[in-house]
C-alpha cells in the first residue's frame, strides 16, 4: 500500500544544500502555542525565512528533555487541549497553503504510544510528514517503532549526547535523515556555553554517520549557528525561537489581524536573522 | 492450573533489559543512558560483594536500628474480630519510615562508584529527609527537588532536611508536586550526569532503579518472612502495604511472592474517591504507558498527558506505578484495591487510639484496607499489614482535615 520506494523530502534537502555547500537551518516550535492557526501561519513565516524544514513540537504533561521555555510553551498549549493528531494537522494545513519544506515531528512517546505506533506513522504519512523524532526513546527501546518507520518510508531521526561516547557508533552507524547532536549536557534552552569537546565529539559523530549531522539544544543565536556551521551539516534552534513565539504572544492572541500578522513577522525575522552566512 | 502458578518465579524479572513482562524498560533522553548503564554495571558488581553487603547491613543495623520489630495489633485485631493482624514496624526506623533502607544501600553504593554529590526527589519529604540523612552521615554534598505544594503541606520534613545540611529546591514547574519534583531531579540530572549520583526513591523510573530500590527495600519482607514464622509457625494469610510508587510494598511483598499461598494486597490512595477526578489511584484508573522512564500503569488522558493525581497523602499522590507492580497485577499474583482520604483517616484515627501508634497517612492507607480484610477472615487466618512510616508529619495534614469537617466543607 504505502510506497517506501519514495524519496525522503530529507535526504533530498540535505542533497541539495551539500550541492551548494550551505547549512540547514531547521526551527522548532511548540504547536498549539497560542493556537493552531497561528501555528500554521508561524510554519508559513518560517519557510518565508529560509528554514529548510522544520520540527513541529507535541506539547506534552511531563517534558522530560525540556527546558523551562517549552515547559511553558507547552503547559500554554495543553490548556488548550492541544492534542498528537491537531500538531500534525497543521503539517496538512501548512502544506496546502504552499510550504514546500519537510516536517519532521517532535513527541515524548507516550502519546505515539497511546495512539498505537501503527496509526500514528500512518497518520504521520497521511499529514505530510518526513520524520520524528522521540527524544525518550533511546535505541535500547526504539525497535519496534523503528521498524514501522522504515516500512512507512518515515526517519526515525535519533539523538546522540557527549556522553553516549561508545553509544555514538551503534546510534549513527544506522541512522536515517539526520543524527541529531545534542550541543551539551541538559535539557533545552538557551545557554551561553557548550559541552567543552563539542568539536570532537562531532567530529567523532561524522565519521560514525552515513547521514548528515545536525546539532541542536542551546542555539540561539547567529552566531552560534555559525560556530556550528562549519561542523555539521544543519542547526537546530528550538528554545530561542519558542522564547521569540513567547514574547509576541500579546500580538499573536489579539482578535486585531494587522497585530497577528506583526506578531507572526517578528518571529519570521528572528528565524531569518539565525540564518549562518554562507 | 491458576495464572499465578504459571508466573515466573519472584527472581526472574527483571530480565537483562530491566524487563518485568512488558513493563519497565528505559525510556530516558540519551544523555542519561551510559549513566544508567554505569550504574546498573556497578550495582551488580557490588551486590554481591561482601564488603558493600556488611557495610549495607552494619548501618542498617547500627544505624537505622533494624530488624523493626513484627508488632501483633491484639487489640486491633480483637475489635475487627477476624485474623491476627501483625504490623511490620518501620516507622521505628531511623527517620521514621521504610526509605532509609533504600537511601542506605544507594548512598553506599555512590560512595563506591566515587560520587561526592547526590540528587533526590521527594513527595511527602520522607524520601528526602531519608537522603539527607545518609548524605550527612557519609559526608555528600545533596539537593532534594521538591514540589511547592508539597514544601508547604510538609514545612516540618523540609525544615529537617535543611537541618541535616542539604538543599532543598521547591519546583514551581507544573502540578508543583511529586511527578513535577521527578521530573526536575531527571533534568538536573542530565545536566549534572558527570558527578552527581540519583538517589531515586522508589521502585519506579528506568532501570536499573525499580529493580535496585526493590532489593534494598526487601529486608523488609525478608524479616517479615522469619518474624512470623518463629512467631506463628507458618506463613500469613495475607501481606497489605500501601502502594504510591511501591517501594514499601515490594520490599515486602517480593520475598513472599514464590509463596503462592500468601495474598498479595496492594493499597492505593483514592483520593476523593475513583469515580472523580481527584486521586491517585493509578491500578484502578489508569493504564500502560509510559512515564518517567518506564513502562507501566498510568494516569492519564486518551491523548497520553499525564494526569494530576490527588491524594490526601503526600507520598501517594504520584500518577504512576513501578513497574514490578504493574507487572504482579497483570499476571494475578499481587491485587490492588482503592482506598479514599476519608478512610484512611478514620483507619489512621482508630490505630492511634486502638495501639498508640500514629501511622503515617501512606500506611494509613495500608491499615484501611486491613480494617476491611480482617473482618472476612477466621481468627486463626494471619494478616502481615506494612506500617511503612510514622505520622508525626502528618500532624498538620491531620488538623486542617478536622477544622475542615468541623465548619462542615468539602474534604
Amino acid at each position: 500500500m504505502s510506497t517506501t520506494t519514495a524519496p525522503n523530502a530529507i535526504d533530498a534537502v540535505f542533497a541539495e544544500l551539500k550541492a551548494r555547500g550551505e547549512t540547514a537551518l531547521i526551527p522548532f516550535m511548540t504547536m498549539g502555542d497560542p493556537d493552531l492557526d497561528t501555528s500554521v501561519a508561524l510554519v508559513q513565516a518560517a519557510e518565508k525565512a529560509g528554514a529548510h524544514m522544520i520540527e513541529l513540537g507535541v506539547p506534552y504533561s511531563d517534558p522530560l528533555a525540556d527546558g523551562p521555555v517549552i515547559q511553558r510553551a507547552s503547559e500554554r498549549a495543553l490548556k488548550n487541549r492541544i492534542g498528537l493528531v491537531d500538531c500534525m494537522a497543521v503539517a496538512s494545513k501548512a502544506r496546502e497553503r504552499g510550504v514546500k519544506m519537510p516536517f519532521i515531528l517532535f513527541t515524548y512517546y507516550n502519546p505515539a504510544l497511546q495512539l498505537g505506533l501503527n496509526a500514528f506513522f500512518s497518520l504521520l504519512k497521511e499529514h505530510g510528514f518526513s520524520g520524528v523524532i522521540i527524544p525518550d526513546l533511546p535505541l535500547e527501546e526504539d525497535g519496534e517503532a523503528r521498524a514501522i518507520a522504515e516500512a512507512s518510508g518515515i526517519h526515525l531521526i535519533p539523538l546522540v549526547a557527549p556522553t553516549s561516547e561508545a553509544r555514538v557508533e551503534r546510534i549513527a552507524a544506522n541512522a536515517k535523515g539526520f543524527v541529531y547532536c545534542v550541543s551539551s549536557l541538559g535539557v533545552t534552552g538557551v545557554r551561553t556555553s557548550f559541552h567543552e569537546g563539542i568539536e570532537g565529539f562531532l567530529a567523532t559523530v561524522r565519521k560514525a554517520a552515513k547521514v548528515p549531522i545536525c546539532v541542536g539544544f542551546g542555539i540561539s543565536s547567529r552566531e552560534h549557528a555559525e560556530r556550528f556551521a562549519g561542523l555539521c551539516d544543519g542547526v537546530i534552534v528550538g528554545s530561542a525561537i519558542v522564547r521569540k513565539v513567547e514574547e509576541a504572544l500579546p500580538q499573536l492572541a489579539s482578535a486585531e489581524t494587522s497585530e497577528r500578522d506583526k506578531g507572526v513577522q517578528a518571529v519570521q525575522s528572528f528565524i531569518a536573522d539565525l540564518k549562518p552566512r554562507k | 492450573m491458576t495464572q499465578a502458578s504459571q508466573a515466573p518465579t519472584a527472581q526472574s524479572v527483571p530480565d537483562e533489559h530491566g524487563r518485568f513482562g512488558p513493563f519497565g524498560g528505559k525510556y530516558v533522553p540519551e544523555t542519561l543512558m551510559n549513566a544508567l548503564i554505569e550504574l546498573e554495571e556497578a550495582y551488580l558488581k557490588y551486590k554481591d560483594d561482601p564488603e558493600f553487603i556488611e557495610e549495607v547491613r552494619y548501618l542498617l543495623k547500627q544505624y537505622s536500628g533494624r530488624p523493626t520489630p513484627l508488632y501483633y495489633a491484639e487489640r486491633l485485631s480483637n475489635h475487627l474480630g477476624g485474623a491476627k493482624i501483625y504490623l511490620k514496624r518501620e516507622d521505628l526506623n531511623h527517620t521514621g519510615a521504610h526509605k532509609i533502607n533504600n537511601t542506605i544501600g544507594q548512598a553506599v553504593l555512590a560512595k563506591r562508584m566515587g560520587k561526592k554529590k547526590v540528587i533526590a526527589e521527594t513527595g511527602a519529604g520522607q524520601h528526602g529527609v531519608a537522603s539527607a540523612t545518609v548524605a550527612a552521615l557519609m559526608g555528600l554534598e545533596c539537593k532534594v527537588f521538591m514540589g511547592e505544594e508539597d514544601t508547604k503541606r510538609q514545612a516540618l520534613n523540609v525544615f529537617r532536611m535543611k537541618l541535616l545540611g542539604s538543599e532543598v529546591i521547591p519546583v514551581t514547574s507544573g502540578t508543583r508536586t511529586l511527578k513535577d519534583a521527578c521530573n526536575e531531579t531527571l533534568r538536573y540530572w542530565v545536566s549534572n550526569v558527570n558527578d552527581t549520583y540519583y538517589i531515586l526513591g522508589s521502585v519506579t523510573g528506568p532501570h536499573p532503579y525499580p529493580m535496585m530500590v526493590r532489593d534494598f527495600q526487601r529486608i523488609i519482607g525478608l524479616e517479615a518472612r522469619e518474624q512470623v514464622l518463629e512467631a506463628e509457625g507458618r506463613l500469613p494469610d495475607v501481606v497489605v502495604a500501601a502502594v504510591g510508587g511501591g517501594s514499601n510494598a515490594i520490599g515486602i511483598f517480593h520475598p513472599f511472592i514464590d509463596d503462592k499461598t500468601v495474598r498479595l494486597v496492594g493499597v492505593e490512595a483514592a483520593g476523593r474517591g475513583v469515580d472523580t477526578e481527584e486521586h491517585a489511584a493509578t491500578m484502578t484508573k489508569g493504564r500502560p504507558g509510559v512515564f518517567q522512564g518506564s513502562m507501566s500503569y498510568v494516569l492519564q488522558d486518551e491523548g497520553g498527558q499525564v494526569l494530576p493525581a490527588h491524594s490526601i497523602s503526600a507520598g501517594l499522590d504520584y500518577p504512576g506505578i513501578g513497574p514490578e507492580h504493574a507487572y504482579l497485577k497483570d499476571v494475578k499474583r499481587a491485587e490492588y484495591f482503592p482506598i479514599t482520604d476519608a478512610e484512611a483517616l478514620d483507619a489512621l484515627g482508630i490505630l492511634s487510639r486502638m495501639e498508640g501508634i500514629i501511622p503515617a497517612l501512606e500506611s494509613a492507607h495500608a491499615i484501611a484496607q486491613a480494617m476491611k480484610l480482617a473482618p472476612t477472615m477466621a481468627k486463626d487466618e494471619i494478616m502481615i499489614v506494612n506500617l511503612s512510616g510514622r505520622g508525626d508529619k502528618d500532624v498538620e495534614s491531620i488538623i486542617a482535615y478536622h477544622a475542615k469537617l468541623e465548619k462542615g466543607e468539602k474534604l
